[in-house]
């Protein structure tokens, strides 16, 4: 039956920092000295101006010897070489496709870095970039690595290995890219019976865990067969987990993912 | 209508969910998300509200200005609605993108509260024919998170709870000219009865089910709407199909039941709310838009 829940809006309680810190976190605004020291060398996030350095995100100080950098709560996604991204196809261009991965300029996926079905290895031809559109389509969402970053911010991905490509059925929760641990690896098939790819530009696609490992896919062949239902419980029942770490700030990773999924199962999926 | 693009294989997957009862966050097929009501948030107006449905934030306002009756209904009061998109909700309302989007849903509300039993528009009147009350609802949408119509209905119902209109006293002069008198106190006012104030339920078609308050990825793979308005009774008032498929008779007919049946239940979990929020009197304590 329906089931219609209304609530009156409670204010949010600043929680206090709930394990014991080592030292107070400094925490700036953009347009706040950081120091007048001229000894440091700036970092991301700061910039010099008139002898004092001067914050340009708001988020808090790291200090590294003699590394001044800010790292911010909430930002764009900015490109690092050898993350894993998960992104969503905007445009098909001539020998490229244009890649969605909520950073400040579209990433790019050029067609010689791209598998072809069947693992095969051989120049790209003029018929390849033709059939672009049948490998990979507006709005389909794909995993891959960022091969390099351009000069002026953008990311160039690579797909060049079996594990990556097209990803089929599933849920994508978007989150904030500074709420990811980075890690040795980002796809975990977590104990419950789905599997999770923890994207570093903060999307995250949960999806069943496929039964056989065949190798010559490629990541090409999605299954059109319909989810069974215990599966789609475990999915919907992460994506609630993932979202309520979000609104508490957590930081993301398949560890703290399981935990709340095994606190959350005495309650139901709602 | 702000929409995300979705892959192939992820409409199938909200396809085959939406079959077997089971949406991607946990729902079945009738369920709302958890809406958050507070009311009296805008000072300087009669009445307000502020409703958040998931990641849909609507605020709506309500003043009560004094005017002339219309011509062929003389003794009564009268709304009149605007929606403004703020730029705020999706860079697609930037500029005058919002515009269309606004007037259709003002012409919905009109269209949903044309019916006579909704408003009892005669305690608008002041003086026949020449004064009465006008209450201009204006709705504000923050964010789009799927589900507009909704929303802003339970916002317009909870915003028409809150109004108080000032007691008017006329007085007759010597002359004949009629002097209309405010009262001073603040607390002397009249409040409206909302108990037949209509609520919009959108059903969406998503393969061969149907479900109530869509996200915006369940409404990218519906092809067609239907837009019902229900009073606390269960009687329906207005009817509008939105969307580019069709529907057949009879899934209108099914998904006009479901809209019966939510609607009712809708209207009592909001009803609870408000006289909830209304017993703690002075003592609430208000989040507004910085809590």
């Amino acid at each position: 039956m329906a089931a219609i829940t209304m609530r009156l809006p409670v204010a949010r309680k600043a929680v206090g920092p709930s394990a014991p810190r080592g030292s107070e976190k400094h925490l700036v605004a953009p347009g706040d000295t950081i120091t007048t020291d001229t000894g440091y060398m700036r970092g991301h996030g700061t910039y010099v101006d008139e002898e004092k350095l001067i914050a340009s995100v708001a988020g808090a100080v790291e200090r590294v010897n003699k590394l001044v950098c800010v790292k911010a709560l909430k930002t764009r996604y900015n490109g690092e070489v050898g993350d894993i991204v998960v992104g969503r196809i905007t445009e098909v261009q001539q020998k490229r496709w244009k890649v969605e991965t909520n950073s400040r300029l579209d990433s790019v996926l050029l067609l010689s870095s791209m598998n072809l079905p069947g693992g095969e290895l051989r120049r790209r031809s003029a018929e390849d970039e033709l059939a672009m559109r049948d490998y990979l389509q507006e709005g389909d969402l794909i995993s891959a690595e960022v091969q390099s970053v351009f000069s002026d911010g953008a990311v160039s991905l690579h797909t060049r290995s079996l594990k990556y490509g097209k990803l089929g059925q599933g849920v994508l929760v978007q989150v904030s890219p500074s709420l990811v641990k980075r890690q040795k690896t980002h796809f975990h098939d977590l104990p419950c019976g789905a599997s999770v790819i923890l994207g570093n530009n903060g999307f995250i696609w949960i999806y069943p865990t496929p039964e056989q490992k065949d190798e010559e896919a490629g990541g090409f062949t999605t299954s059109l067969e319909p989810v069974p239902l215990s599966d789609r419980e475990v999915i919907s029942r992460l994506r609630n987990c993932i979202v309520a770490l979000v609104t508490q700030t957590f930081m993301l990773f398949d560890t703290s993912i399981l935990y709340c999924y095994e606190a959350s199962l005495p309650h139901q999926v709602q | 209508m702000a929409s995300v693009v979705l892959s192939e294989a992820e409409k199938l997957y909200v396809v085959h969910g939406v079959q077997e009862d089971l949406r991607v966050d946990g729902r079945g097929c009738e369920d709302y998300r958890c809406a958050e009501v507070e009311t009296d948030v805008v000072s300087n107006t009669s009445g307000s509200a502020r409703v958040k449905l998931g990641h849909t934030d609507i605020l709506v306002g309500v003043k009560a200005e004094m005017g002339t009756p219309k011509l062929e209904k003389p003794d009564e009061g009268y709304l009149e609605f605007f929606v403004d998109c703020s730029a705020n909700a999706t860079p697609e309302f930037e500029g005058r993108g919002g515009e269309e989007l606004g007037t259709e849903i003002a012409n919905t509300l009109y269209r949903v509260f044309s019916s006579e039993s909704s408003v009892d528009l005669k305690s608008l009147c002041i003086n026949p024919r020449e004064h009465c009350w006008v209450l201009y609802v204006d709705v504000l949408l923050l964010e789009c998170g799927g589900n507009l119509f909704d929303a802003i209905s339970i916002a317009v119902k909870a915003a028409l709870f809150n109004t108080r209109i000032p007691k008017v006293r006329v007085l007759e002069d010597e002359e004949g000219s009629k002097e209309i008198e405010l009262s001073d106190d603040p607390y002397d006012c009249i409040r409206l009865n909302v108990v037949d104030v209509p609520c919009i339920i959108t059903l969406s078609k998503i393969g061969y089910r149907h479900v109530v308050d869509a996200t915006l990825q369940e409404e990218a793979c519906s092809l067609a709407s239907l837009l019902i308005s229900v009073t606390s009774k269960g009687a329906l008032t207005s009817m509008k199909k939105v969307g580019k498929g069709s529907l057949d008779p009879e899934s209108i007919f099914e998904m006009m039941e479901t809209g019966k049946r939510v609607g009712k239940s809708l209207h009592v979990a909001l009803q609870k709310i408000l006289d909830e929020e209304e017993s703690l009197g002075t003592s609430r304590q208000k989040v507004g838009f910085l809590g």
